[in-house]
């Protein structure tokens, strides 16, 4: 299974941003590799979660751990029926771990973007 | 010829100064653009009322045609796409109706399907035509309505006021770049000061004609004055702070039409906008 972390400019940290995240962890839990990617969504102009969401939609990842989330994005992600569970760590490995103990707790608060200032 | 009427902050006087210049013109039309809150036709209180939809298009699509291409999800710019399990999916408020996604589909499964976005009450007050846009509650953005009531505005000779939405935004700069002069209202205080300075720069940078009218005038606002000294921008008009003024236009009455200094000084302005665009 693959879980997705967006990441800061150092790839190491959790970014506060899911779709302005510059990069994207994508870790498989069956074979232990990760991966890093650059999220197309990050210098988009506008739609940034829902182009960021397409790209965890089409790595096949099954688990989204992030900070926040935009109502957007959150939509994609209840039709993919991705899971989506709130960061709390700063690191990204750390992250993992605690997923995989079950320790983190599932995002269900969903905020409505910082666009709408045209 | 047609006058934009603008003011960065809301509240400064807009309407009231759309409405009274529209008011002492001879045939003119008024036409408000602050489709989120019109608020002219409380004035002028037209009758003869039609009522137009105003609808924007977005795509449909066909899922037995799709065979997953997915160019038009990378076509589209603004992200409004998403290509989820076996079909594209549309985020209607961030769609922006270009209709690209339909050009570029190489199997012909996206049409395009009306969405109502506002209407438009086309109606007079004496001689004045009244064109007022309404955005439907929840609509993300006004400027498919502000477009058909300048298409339906342009269509008249004569002295043609758009009543602009507050701000210095999208919608703003979609109201003005039709205009052949722009109207700064301006408030004599720091705040209206800061937001007149954010519309001149718009109106500059679209390389507008502009004067000033400077509304609600007690004691001069210094930085105000240097400013418009200092960038040449005409003072058209003072308005002042007056409580008579207020009470009628609170009462929902056009002030020039009950007062006859008021009358004068709308006319008066109008006549220096006529001159500067010649």
């Amino acid at each position: 299974m693959k879980i997705m972390i967006p990441l800061d400019e150092d790839k190491k940290n959790v970014c506060v941003s899911f779709g302005r995240a510059p990069f994207f962890m994508v870790h498989d839990t069956d074979t232990e590799q990760t991966e890093y990617v650059e999220n197309p969504g990050a210098e988009a102009q506008g739609g940034a979660g829902i182009k960021a969401a397409q790209c965890v939609v089409d790595h096949g990842c099954e688990v989204l751990i992030t900070v926040r989330c935009g109502e957007n994005a959150a939509e994609v992600f209840k039709a993919a029926g991705i899971k989506i569970y709130k960061s709390t760590h700063q690191m990204a490995d750390v992250e993992i771990e605690a997923y995989l103990e079950n320790k983190l707790e599932e995002l269900t608060h969903f905020h409505a973007g910082f666009h709408g200032l045209q | 010829m047609k006058l934009a009427v603008l003011s960065g902050k809301g509240g400064a006087g807009k309407t009231f100064v759309s409405v009274n210049l529209a008011a002492v013109a001879n045939h003119a039309t008024y036409i408000d653009c602050d489709v989120e809150e019109p608020n002219g036709h409380l004035f002028f209180k037209p009758e003869n009322i039609t009522t137009i939809t105003v609808n924007r298009m977005m795509p449909e699509f066909d899922v037995k045609k799709c065979d997953g291409c997915r160019k038009c999800v990378d076509f589209c710019h603004f992200n409004a796409l998403i290509y989820l399990v076996n079909r594209p999916l549309i985020f209607k408020e961030v769609c922006h109706s270009c209709g690209g996604c339909m050009l570029v589909c190489p199997n012909d499964a996206i049409h395009e399907t009306k969405h109502p976005v506002g209407v438009i009450e086309d109606g007079w007050h004496q001689d004045v035509h009244v064109i007022t846009g309404i955005l439907n509650t929840g609509e993300s953005s006004g400027i498919p309505v502000i477009k058909e009531v300048q298409k339906l505005g342009s269509k008249h000779d004569g002295l043609v006021v758009y009543d602009c939405p507050p701000g210095s935004a999208c919608s703003v700069m979609e109201t003005i770049t039709d205009a052949d002069y722009c109207v700064l209202v301006a408030e004599p205080t720091a705040f209206g000061f800061h937001n007149f300075c954010m519309v001149y720069e718009l109106a500059s940078l679209l390389d507008k004609k502009m004067g000033v009218v400077i509304n609600k005038q007690e004691i001069l606002y210094q930085p105000l004055e240097d400013f418009c000294k200092e960038h040449k921008i005409p003072i058209l008009a003072r308005i002042p702070y007056d409580k008579t003024m207020a009470s009628l236009a609170a009462q929902g009455k056009i002030v020039c039409e009950c007062n006859d200094h008021v009358h004068a000084l709308f006319f008066d302005l109008l006549e220096k906008i006529e001159g500067a665009v010649k």
